[in-house]
């Protein structure tokens, strides 16, 4: 069983029999008071979306769902499909399974697929991913001020916010988990 | 080999921050404030049902320094403040860190009023201008701010009266979802006279005894500090650590020895007023930053 100490944006809890996905979380505390788990929970199978808030004391159960390697192959208009590599099934994955995670799908790359039964129903990516700058505002000569930064958009359409000497065409590394700028990919 | 980035692109926010510090370390010294440090490391802390402290070898890291604080009063300092790091078990949220910068100051001879008028000083030699903007909320920050006491806060923004709340345990909710965000929406708040039952180290109302004089202090809804007119009745003190410290064992938390230097030297501690800010909060309101990440070099998950 789980705690209100493993609740955080990611955890996946069984509520009613279907696996549920913290896709919003906040802890608070009014001052001397107890602690309040404010959740907003994503149904993994409907999709539907609804706020909760746990005390802490409460216990839950966790989703455990099978993870499967596999390969993302391309994405059609059922959504995007991915393989297993061990016995070649297929399986798709559709927008809202996906989410912001979708902008970090690269060709070929390798993810765990979660699986209810038969159905993919979430997905973990590697750490990191590298993608292309398409868009950047250009540096300005003389701004060399660690910290300063600047929205930029990469191939796959993700606008992030960069530091003031990444330009078009630089490959940059993103944290998947964060969506954040890591570093610039020497080529 | 670039600079991590994530840190490199804090550097105005870590700028503000070393300000503030500074302004808060002259405002106490220049009104006679001794400045102290008290050990983190302690053998045990006040015991409250919901505060968890970390353990060290035996002993616990300090949850705030308010024991050891006022036994400094109680042996005769009259004007005292520390600004130390604290740490409280598994709190972490956009305004919460499990270690985290806490400014204490207390006077003798006065009761929770003056605090209020200290921190609309504080606040004034913080921001002279007197206006702030906070995530889009624009506060006046003229004094004298606005006093609600807790009864009223839940009449006036609360779906149900302060007694329902207590009578259904759910005080803790109302609070924090209802009512906190639209306290200092204007003009800071001090919202006072919380249940007695609230107020483990608080003194009683003299009048009023089922409400404590104890206040928080709001500003665009953050909660920035909290402030008592000290307990001083060693009898009444160690019934509460009893009632308290039972609650905690009976949440299976590790037990705390009683403190009983503690409790032996409030016999000699003269009236007093205490009062603990989050220094983080405070930074996060100076600066107009959504979370508390955004105003330390290092949360958790960095390290």
């Amino acid at each position: 069983m789980l705690t209100c100490s493993d609740l955080r944006k990611g955890t996946k809890l069984m509520i009613d029999g279907e696996p549920h996905v913290i896709v919003q979380f906040d802890f608070t505390k009014p001052g001397k008071g107890q602690a309040l788990y404010k959740c907003k929970l994503r149904n993994m199978i409907t999709g539907a979306l609804f706020d909760r808030t746990y005390r802490s004391g409460e216990s839950f159960e966790p989703a455990a769902l099978e993870e499967r390697d596999m390969q993302y192959l391309y994405q059609d208009e059922t959504g995007y499909v991915f393989m297993d590599q061990k016995n070649y099934e297929q399986t798709t994955l559709n927008d809202e399974a996906l989410g912001d995670q979708k902008y970090f799908l690269v060709d070929n790359m390798e993810v765990k697929i979660l699986m209810f039964g038969e159905r993919g129903i979430g997905i973990t990516l590697p750490n990191f991913v590298n993608l292309r700058v398409t868009m950047a505002e250009p540096w300005v000569k003389g701004d060399t001020a660690a910290g300063n930064n600047k929205p930029a958009t990469v191939e796959t359409g993700y606008t992030l916010q960069v530091p003031s000497f990444v330009e078009e065409g630089t490959l940059i590394q993103i944290d998947t988990r964060t969506g954040e700028y890591v570093t610039r990919v020497k080529e | 080999m670039q600079g991590n980035w994530a840190l490199a692109k804090k550097r105005t926010r870590l700028e503000q921050r070393a300000r503030i510090a500074q302004t808060i370390r002259s405002f106490f010294v220049a009104r006679d404030f001794l400045e102290v440090e008290t050990p983190h490391r302690v053998p045990g802390n006040a015991p409250e049902a919901h505060i968890d402290a970390v353990q060290s070898e035996g002993w616990f890291l300090h949850t705030s320094p308010e024991l050891c604080m006022k036994r400094l009063l109680a042996a005769g300092y009259p004007r005292l403040f520390q600004l130390c790091r604290c740490w409280r078990a598994a709190e972490r949220g956009t305004r919460h860190l499990p270690e985290f910068a806490m400014l204490e100051w207390y006077v003798t001879g006065c009761d929770y009023h003056i605090l209020m008028e200290q921190c609309e000083h504080l606040l004034d030699s913080l921001r002279p201008e007197g206006l702030l903007t906070y995530q889009g909320q624009k506060i006046d920050l003229q004094t004298p701010w606005e006093r609600l006491t807790v009864a009223d806060a839940f009449d006036r923004y609360g779906s149900r009266s302060l007694q329902q709340a207590l009578a259904e345990d759910r005080f803790d909710e109302i609070i924090s979802f209802e009512i906190e965000p639209r306290l200092g929406s204007h003009k800071p708040t001090f919202l006072i006279e919380y249940p007695s039952e609230l107020a483990a180290l608080a003194r009683r109302h003299p009048q009023r005894p089922h409400v404590a004089e104890r206040f928080e202090l709001y500003i665009a809804g953050l909660e920035l500090a909290n402030a008592f007119s000290e307990l001083t009745d060693p009898v009444e003190q160690r019934q509460r650590f009893i009632d308290e410290e039972a609650s905690r064992r009976n949440a299976g938390k590790p037990p705390y020895p009683s403190p009983e230097n503690f409790l032996r030297e409030l016999e000699t501690m003269p009236e007093a007023a205490g009062i603990a800010l989050g220094l983080d909060r405070l930074v996060m309101l100076l600066t107009d930053s959504a979370t508390i990440d955004e105003v330390v070099a290092f949360t958790p998950e960095l390290l």
